[in-house]
């Protein structure tokens, strides 16, 4: 779907994008991620051709992109803005329009959109009228009106209520059910795991990780496991095929122990160490979240770059 | 080219629906009207009297009795003698006044003229014009001068006609209309520039700060957005400009007919408009406030978009409107006076003050080749300023926070894409 190579980019004093290459398939939700100021919007802006890069290609849908993919693209961006005094209703149609689709066909898909999400009484309204959610809402939709194949969203849930943030993520589930390539930046990492099936990770200007998301998190498996069992407390004495990285101990008699597996060793032979000694209520492998995999990643590179 | 369109439609519509827009289409020819009828009914009201005014001559000197002719709507009698008395008697009496000669009337401000309400000015006028003629025909009588001969010499009424030598033959060159018209262009053109390019600069400000630039520039390029803009709003004064013409004219055309004196000076001055080429006059208006509109509204452009409030304009500005201030205060001042001058000259053919400068000598009829040079250049001129806002426009529309210094400006000049 979106092939970016090699995209170089410096602005006077510093570099916004050193060599980055991604690849985005088509119906994936792909997250960027990255501290603030790592580079993410410059390469959004790019792919947008609001601006160019110095070296390096971008492929839309195999084509080199050029003027004729900016109908195909719907660009949230993460300073929201509309016209003030302009009504809703005209503004959208405004938008779409510059998008390539007639009057009569924004219309008619903006009072779809307008029913969907009970925005039907705003039509008339000046954007300064709303409050900041329901502006945020409006400018979703003034995104995706035109349908487009590669929807981009910068930072898409900052400024958004808990509820309306739920409102425009399923949204964002239901267009891509639909066929729509995703590509979101964030720095919030919950909705990670959630949302994406891919990511890239960038950090000063350099991509530091890309691929899915499960094998990014299977790659950081450190056979570390939360197991709990109740009986009499288990007295460690290096003997366990495991390491014992911590231990609490419940009123109730429960207690839970974090592990890292030792050697050639697997779950089973942790179990079969335990079961003899307590009841096992719960073994639970522990994968590293995408947050920490984020902050090890960022820390890591942050020493070790530059 | 479709999506330029449909931002200037944009552009041109919000304006245009404003009230704001509406209201200055009809109060700008209301006030017009306004104006033309009360210099009518004051020039109206200063040439004739409006009643009856009886003048009771009180003569110790003798000069001149029974020697006032009466006027329309004035009467002199001569039945008082006391001026005591008549004062007395005449104190509550309207349009009845006393005109009291002394023996020596030479003697200055020594005639007097008593009333109820100070006389006003058309009486007072013709009776200081009827008592020159009186003691000047006195005195001619005291030297032994005949009277009878003198009034057949009529004095010579001799007008200076201005004419204008030129390969064409000489032709008539009115030159207080055209000096008038000439100025009026001038300032119109001054003041829209600042009205419409400041237009331009608020409204790149305004996309700018409320973000939605992005927004529009992933879908269009940014000169598009510069272009559409400039555009869309030079129409606006197109628009405004049309408007005020069609309505001036009706109501100037209402307020003759109200009024329907023939020497009110709006009558004359609608004449005087007839007697110069006006078509000529009126496309050079336009051509001069488009291009000179074009060239402002893209270095306007400019300017907004490289600073984030307008507050920040000051510094930008300056050099920007320099020129034209310069021209405009040269312009009301010197150049009508010499509209062939060196200085008027190069003024009128420099792009930057030639709008202003041309509109001047427009009326006196500068040489064809200075008109055709200076029109040329103002083409290359905006084409110049477009070419160098864009570049600067296109870096600008996307910086936030950063102070733009002119060195900035220059290297936002030199980016790449």
């Amino acid at each position: 779907m979106l092939s970016i190579r090699n995209i170089v980019k410096q602005y006077a004093g510093h570099r916004a994008l050193s060599d980055v290459s991604l690849e985005v398939e088509s119906g994936q939700i792909f997250g960027l991620l990255g501290p603030n100021g790592a580079g993410k919007t410059s390469l959004i802006r790019i792919v947008n051709q609001i601006t160019a890069p110095d070296s390096g290609e971008i492929y839309f849908n195999g084509e080199r992109l050029n003027q004729s993919h900016i109908e195909r693209i719907g660009y949230l961006p993460e300073e929201r803005g509309l016209y003030k005094k302009m009504e809703i209703g005209e503004q959208m149609i405004y938008l779409a329009r510059l998008k390539g689709l007639s009057r009569a066909e924004a219309q008619k898909r903006l009072k779809f959109w307008f029913e969907k999400l009970e925005m039907e009484t705003w039509w008339k309204k000046k954007i300064e009228e709303l409050s900041k959610g329901m502006q945020q809402k409006a400018q979703f939709v003034a995104t995706v009106l035109h349908e487009p194949d590669l929807i981009i969203l910068d930072e898409p849930f900052s400024g958004f209520d808990p509820v309306n943030a739920e409102q425009i993520k399923d949204e964002i589930l239901e267009l891509n059910k639909k066929g729509a390539t995703i590509l979101f930046s964030t720095h919030r990492m919950e909705s990670v795991e959630e949302l994406c099936d891919a990511i890239a990770l960038i950090h000063k200007s350099h991509k530091i990780l890309d691929g899915k998301v499960k094998h990014i998190r299977n790659s950081y498996r450190n056979e570390t496991y939360f197991i709990e069992y109740t009986g009499q407390q288990i007295a460690f004495d290096g003997n366990q095929p495991f390491e014992l990285v911590s231990e609490t101990h419940a009123d109730d008699g429960s207690h839970t122990i974090k592990i890292k597996l030792k050697g050639e060793n697997n779950s089973n032979d942790v179990l079969q160490y335990l079961i003899p000694k307590a009841r096992v209520n719960m073994l639970q492998e522990v994968i590293p979240s995408m947050h920490e995999i984020f902050i090890e990643k960022v820390n890591l590179n942050s020493t070790g770059h530059e | 080219m479709n999506k330029v369109l449909l931002i200037i439609q944009r552009e041109y519509l919000t304006r245009v629906r404003k009230k704001s827009f509406i209201i200055m289409i009809f109060v700008v020819p209301l006030l017009l009207f306004i104006m033309g009828v009360v210099i009518k009914m004051v020039a109206e009201n200063s040439d004739k009297l409006s009643s009856l005014q009886t003048v009771n001559v009180i003569d110790k000197s003798g000069d001149f009795a029974n020697k006032f002719h009466d006027v329309t709507n004035v009467k002199f009698t001569y039945a008082l003698t006391d001026l005591k008395s008549s004062k007395q008697l005449l104190k509550d009496s309207e349009g009845i006044s006393i005109l009291y000669i002394p023996v020596n009337y030479l003697q200055k401000d020594s005639v007097q003229i008593f009333s109820k309400k100070k006389a006003s000015i058309p009486l007072s006028e013709e009776i200081e014009k009827q008592i020159s003629d009186i003691a000047f025909s006195n005195n001619l009588v005291k030297h032994h001068i005949d009277t009878a001969l003198l009034r057949n010499i009529k004095r010579a009424n001799i007008s200076v006609n201005a004419i204008e030598i030129s390969d064409k033959g000489d032709k008539n060159a009115n030159i207080g209309p055209n000096i008038l018209i000439g100025i009026a262009c001038a300032i119109l053109i001054y003041i829209s520039l600042f009205i419409y390019g400041g237009q331009v600069m608020r409204g790149v400000i305004e996309e700018k700060t409320n973000r939605i630039i992005e927004v529009v520039i992933s879908s269009v390029k940014p000169f598009q957005l510069m272009l559409g803009k400039i555009i869309g709003v030079g129409l606006v004064g197109l628009t405004q400009f049309g408007a005020w013409i069609i309505l001036s004219v009706i109501s100037t055309k209402i307020a003759g007919h109200a009024f329907n004196s023939p020497a009110s000076p709006m009558t004359s001055a609608l004449a005087v408009l007839q007697t110069i080429p006006f078509g000529y006059i009126m496309g050079c208006f336009i051509f001069y406030f488009l291009s000179g509109y074009l060239l402002y509204a893209a270095l306007f452009a400019a300017v907004g978009s490289a600073v984030d409030s307008e507050t920040e304009t000051q510094q930008f500005m300056f050099p920007i409107t320099m020129p034209l201030l310069f021209t405009y205060i040269l312009s009301v001042s010197v150049l009508f006076r010499a509209p062939d001058s060196p200085l008027a000259v190069w003024l009128s053919i420099i792009p930057f003050t030639a709008p202003v400068a041309m509109m001047v000598r427009i009326p006196f009829g500068p040489p064809p080749w200075q008109v055709a040079l200076s029109m040329g250049l103002m083409v290359i001129g905006f084409l110049f300023t477009t070419y160098v806002a864009a570049r600067i426009y296109r870096v600008g529309v996307l910086m936030y926070g950063k102070k733009a210094s002119y060195k900035e400006l220059a290297k936002w000049f030199f980016y790449k894409e």
